[in-house]
């Protein structure tokens, strides 16, 4: 079913013709922002109040501020039992369209699980962030939400994360 | 001390108004950012002391005189250095002529506040406003480009056609006052009635003509920031820097006028004010007026979009003008009857 919709434009009356009311409006808009944001401010910084009066975030100075699903750094997922949930399966690294995580596997213990990884790199300097290795993954393994977003270093080597450090195990120093 | 005093006040106006004018272009900043629910320029410190971004604008000044003063090849050098002196130099000269103040008596002697006190003060601050365009038609045919040339161009019709419009719409109140000269106005109004209340009608002209005069957003096309090129596109460094300020001087110097004419200048209602005491109480009444009417000025400024040229020289001479002239005939005619009576 098709419909159509009529939308009404605001007809060209005399009021608006003599644009002076306009302008009136206008300024009592921009006026009440003013006067509103400007009290927050102050009784901000009296310490009165908690609520800040702009809603910008001085990010380098405090925490940038991600949303619930924000897609952002990898992370590696760990069993009960504090093994990773990896089975270097390599479903990841066939579908990564940048080519850049590499997977070396080795036999798995557990005969259960019959895989690992040996070493787990992800070359953040190539990735770009599309979410494939975490759909990808059978087990669970991976995610895209460490919540960190400053991720910029001084080389190229330093992009790249090794599997204590995805883990959480280990805290990456070099790109800090 | 006697000989020295008109020189002082003189100085003293002229560095009151670069230093209003320096904090324009802050509170500029500042005041678009909280209207737009943003924070603003805040980065810039001394020893860890931000000031509300009040140091970015020392922060500017230093990168504006140390950058390249760059002439293009091609631009005529004299005319091109000349331009920004004659822009500023003839907007900062309307400041002497703005009463700041009434006359006191301190130690035996009576001091004015106004720094020239003429009898055609008015006059005298049209003309510069006026002359003021001299310095953007220069500035664009000296800079031997034709982005420049025609943004000068566009400059000098807006001006030319609201200097028109702004002394028409004082006519009338001048009228009233029946004197050009702005310290009996302020006294006029001292005894009657601000102007603002006498003639409504010519203060929304003044202060629309006066927006257009001093080429600020709505009416900002001879420069137009981002969009089009306007007339000191090849200046560089504090050249352009002192283009700038021009138009924060202008500013201040058209809020200085809308204070003197139309809001009652220094005078503080029912209070008489008199010594050292009343003096400084002049000066603070002129200067909060000052400042609202500014705060006025840079709201407008942020509130409307930007006029198309052909709206605006419509506006100014199919609409401002015409409604200007009646209310001059209206007023002539109302103060006729009244002396008739
Ligand atoms: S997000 Fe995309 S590019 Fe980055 S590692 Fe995963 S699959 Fe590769
Ligand atoms: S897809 Fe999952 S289980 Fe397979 S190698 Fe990648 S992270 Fe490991």
């Amino acid at each position: 079913m098709i419909s159509v919709t009529t939308v009404r434009r605001p007809a060209r009356t005399m009021a608006t013709q003599i644009y002076f009311l306009e302008i009136l409006k206008g300024l009592l808009i921009t006026l009440r922002h003013f006067f509103v944001n400007m009290s927050r401010h102050v009784l901000f910084e009296l310490g009165l109040s908690k609520e800040p009066g702009a809603v910008t975030i001085q990010f380098p100075d405090v925490p940038a501020m991600l949303g619930n699903r924000a897609r952002t750094r990898h992370r590696l997922l760990k069993r009960d039992d504090g093994t990773p949930r990896c089975t270097a399966c390599m479903c990841c690294e066939t579908i990564c369209p940048a080519k850049c995580i590499h997977i070396v596997a080795e036999d798995s213990p557990d005969v259960q699980i019959e895989k690992r990884a040996k070493s787990f790199d992800i070359d953040l300097g190539l990735c770009v962030f599309c979410g494939y290795c975490v759909e990808a993954c059978p087990v669970d393994a991976i995610h895209m939400d460490a919540n960190d977003v400053e991720l910029s270093a001084y080389s190229r080597k330093d992009m790249i994360w090794s599997m204590p450090e995805l883990l959480g195990d280990k805290k990456k120093e070099a790109h800090r | 001390m006697t000989a020295a005093w008109p020189l002082l006040k003189v100085a003293a106006a002229l560095g009151f108004g670069l230093n209003v004018a320096g904090l324009l272009a802050w509170a500029e900043r500042k005041q678009s950012a909280v209207m737009q629910d943003r924070i603003g320029a805040n980065r810039a410190a001394i020893f860890g002391f931000k000031l509300w971004g009040l140091i970015h604008m020392l922060a500017d000044t230093i990168k504006l005189l140390t950058k390249e003063d760059f002439v293009p090849k091609g631009a005529r050098k004299g005319l091109h250095g000349a331009a920004p002196v004659i822009s500023l130099g003839f907007a900062l000269l309307c400041l002497a002529a703005l009463p700041f103040g009434g006359v006191v008596e301190v130690a035996g002697r009576s001091w004015s506040l106004q720094p020239v006190e003429s009898p055609v003060g008015l006059l005298f601050v049209l003309a510069m406003l006026g002359l003021g365009v001299h310095g953007v038609m220069m500035a664009g045919y000296a800079s031997g480009s034709n982005y420049g040339l025609l943004g000068a161009l566009r400059g000098g019709a807006q001006m030319i056609s609201y200097e028109v419009c702004l002394a028409a719409s004082l006519a009338g109140l001048l009228f009233i006052y029946g004197t050009l000269d702005l310290q009996q106005a302020v006294l006029w109004q001292g005894r009657h009635a601000w102007g603002i209340l006498v003639q409504p009608l010519g203060f929304l002209l003044f202060v629309t003509a006066g927006v257009a005069e001093t080429k600020r957003a709505p009416f900002d096309l001879p420069e137009g920031e981002s969009e089009i090129v306007g007339y000191f596109v090849e200046y560089s460094g504090m050249k352009m820097g002192m283009f700038m300020m021009t138009d924060f001087v202008e500013s201040v110097v058209v809020a200085g006028l809308v204070t003197t004419l139309f809001l009652g200048g220094w005078t503080i209602p029912f209070y008489e004010p008199h010594g050292a005491l009343g003096a400084v109480l002049m000066l603070a009444s002129f200067t909060v007026k000052l400042f609202v009417t500014l705060f006025l000025l840079m709201q407008v400024r942020w509130t409307l979009p930007r006029f198309r040229f052909d709206q605006l020289l419509h506006l100014g001479w199919k609409n401002v003008l015409p409604l200007a002239l009646a209310n001059f005939i209206v007023t002539i005619w109302a103060v006729y009857l009244r002396s008739r009576l």
